[in-house]
């Protein structure tokens, strides 16, 4: 047996090493595993998934825990995908969110995985995309992923997550005005989280009022019953809201499913992810071709613009593809 | 054509075991693997073997962690040791540091553990170790 198909034997059989080495795989974008991501013949393996994303210290790491809290109640099996960003400069990281979700820890229907935002090649959400599908394959009933509000990380959260909720707390120092563009758009939950602090009321009156002058932009099936996005308020750490926050999280579901918009967004999510799968392989053929063929980065620094040689480098690809497809 | 694929970055699990607040140490030496190019998880105080080595294995650590000042290590780091034995996964490195005499460093190291390292250590040495245990991955 190849070290390839060992790994996919003990994935099958329950492993949690070989989930946890095939999503490293996946992470760095290698292709042996993606066989896995496919649940074996008329077996379940698709995995509901909720997003939180929202500023540093916000909450997050403790509402997904105590959401876990109440998933494991119901008796559904739960993985955690925890993403803390890596430095620009090093690519090293810290990842911290476990720490919060220790009550968990040895509970065997609870898989909790961190991973880096950034320096993985094709981005975070080709990678998470491709760990939630081995989840799913895996055979677990809840996916939560977790990112910090920075950089473009809350758009792949929305890119990927059937339902994003949105973190927010009475401390934000600049107030629900300075709430960064594009997140009304990919808010299907807010949450304002830390409700035992002064002031709670506050930013759920703002964030109502703003949301009230934003009309939701619906299109497809959907405009007819747009989604309008609800506002919990949580105490994550007593556990308080979190069963009123599920609620919404499944009432958010349902609506997917019986607007068409689900059929809308998976269709959608298989045509991005295809797009950025060729455009992966084609970055990567391009830096071996730019590396390796001396006459064409000669060709390139002579044109001093880029396009003869991206054409070249897509007509190699093409005629290696026929050639493969032939052979 | 052929496949451009990356390095495995060397990814490393932290902990304190046992009833020991000191975390000022483990949160710099977190911070200087980071500084490095490692991927470090913190998994926090009041850790169990069990839970190191159970959270280790999902997180396809290769190295495991532990900072002990309480006088606890003769106990602790074997127990680790033992219970990636019982989980199969005796390919983890672990290391660690804290408050450990020089005679216990002599007894964990016959036991399994990698290398210790003491109080005033300079993080750079640290690194230095880990570079070389890993020439192929990490920073
Ligand atoms: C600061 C300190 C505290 C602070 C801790 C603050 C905190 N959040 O960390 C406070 C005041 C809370 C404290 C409390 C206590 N302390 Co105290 N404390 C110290 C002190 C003075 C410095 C520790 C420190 O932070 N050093 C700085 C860091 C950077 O160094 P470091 O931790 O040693 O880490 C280095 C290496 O050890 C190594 N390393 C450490 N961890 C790891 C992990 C990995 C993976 C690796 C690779 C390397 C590595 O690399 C680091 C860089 O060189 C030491 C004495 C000393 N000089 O060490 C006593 C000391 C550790 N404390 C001690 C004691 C007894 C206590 C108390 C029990 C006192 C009491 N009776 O109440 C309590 C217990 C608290 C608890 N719940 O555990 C004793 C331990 C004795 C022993 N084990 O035999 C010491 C040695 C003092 C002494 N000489 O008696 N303490
Ligand atoms: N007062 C109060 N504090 C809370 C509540 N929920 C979480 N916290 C605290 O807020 C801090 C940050 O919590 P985390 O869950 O780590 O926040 P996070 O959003 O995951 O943080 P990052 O992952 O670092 O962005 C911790 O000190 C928590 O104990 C709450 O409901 N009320
Ligand atoms: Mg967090």
């Amino acid at each position: 047996m190849d070290g390839e198909s060992e790994l996919a034997a003990r994935f099958r059989a329950g492993d949690i090493r070989a989930l946890a080495r095939a999503i490293s795989l996946v992470e760095r974008r290698d292709p042996s595993v993606r066989a896995l991501e496919t649940p074996p013949k008329g077996g379940e393996g698709s995995a509901a998934v909720v997003g939180f994303t929202g500023a540093p210290g916000t909450g997050k790491s403790t509402l997904v825990d105590a959401l876990v809290t109440l998933l494991r109640k119901q008796g559904k099996s739960v993985s955690v995908i925890a993403t803390d960003p890596n430095s620009p400069f090093t690519g090293g990281a810290i990842l911290g969110d476990r720490i919060r979700m220790q009550r968990h820890a040895l509970d065997p229907k609870v898989f909790i995985r961190s991973m880096g935002a950034r320096g993985h090649l094709g981005g975070l959400s080709l990678a998470t995309r491709e760990a939630i599908r081995l989840l799913g394959a895996f055979g677990f009933d809840q996916v939560i992923l977790e990112t910090v509000g920075v950089g473009q990380s809350e758009l792949e959260v929305a890119a990927v997550a059937d339902t994003t909720v949105v973190v927010m707390t009475p401390n934000l120092g600049d107030g629900v005005q300075m709430i960064k563009a594009g997140i009304l758009e990919i808010a299907d939950i807010f949450v304002v989280n830390k409700a035992d602090l002064d002031g709670y009321q506050r930013v759920a009156m703002e964030l109502r009022a703003m949301l009230s002058l934003n009309a939701p932009g619906a299109t497809g099936a959907a405009a007819s019953k747009p989604w309008k996005p609800p506002i919990i308020t949580t105490v994550a750490a007593r556990q308080e809201g979190i069963d009123e926050l599920w609620a919404a999280i499944e009432s958010h579901r349902r609506y997917l499913e019986t607007s068409g918009r689900a059929q809308e967004l998976a269709a959608k999510r298989l045509k991005d992810e295809t797009a950025e799968v060729v455009a992966d392989l084609a970055r990567q053929q391009a830096r071996l071709a730019l590396g390796e063929d001396g006459a064409l980065t000669e060709q390139l620094l002579k044109d001093g613009s880029p396009y003869r040689a991206a054409e070249e480098i897509l007509n190699r690809i093409g005629s290696d593809g026929r050639k493969r497809g032939r052979g | 054509m052929p496949v451009d694929t990356a390095v495995r970055p060397v990814r490393i699990l932290v902990a304190k075991v046992g009833l020991d607040g000191h975390d000022r140490g483990v949160k710099v030496v977190a911070r200087a693997l980071r500084d490095a190019g490692y991927e470090v998880i913190y998994t926090g105080l009041r850790q169990t073997p069990e839970m190191v080595v159970d959270a280790a294995l999902q997180e396809d650590a290769q190295v495991i962690g532990l900072s002990i000042h309480s006088g606890a290590h003769m106990t602790l780091f074997p127990a680790v040791v033992q219970e990636l034995k019982r989980r199969k996964a005796t390919d983890i490195v672990v290391f660690g540091g804290g408050i450990i005499p020089e005679d216990d460093i002599v007894a964990l190291k016959k036991k399994g553990v990698a290398e210790l390292f003491t109080p005033g250590t300079p993080l750079q040495e640290i690194v230095d170790w880990l570079r070389k245990r890993f020439p192929q991955g990490g920073g």
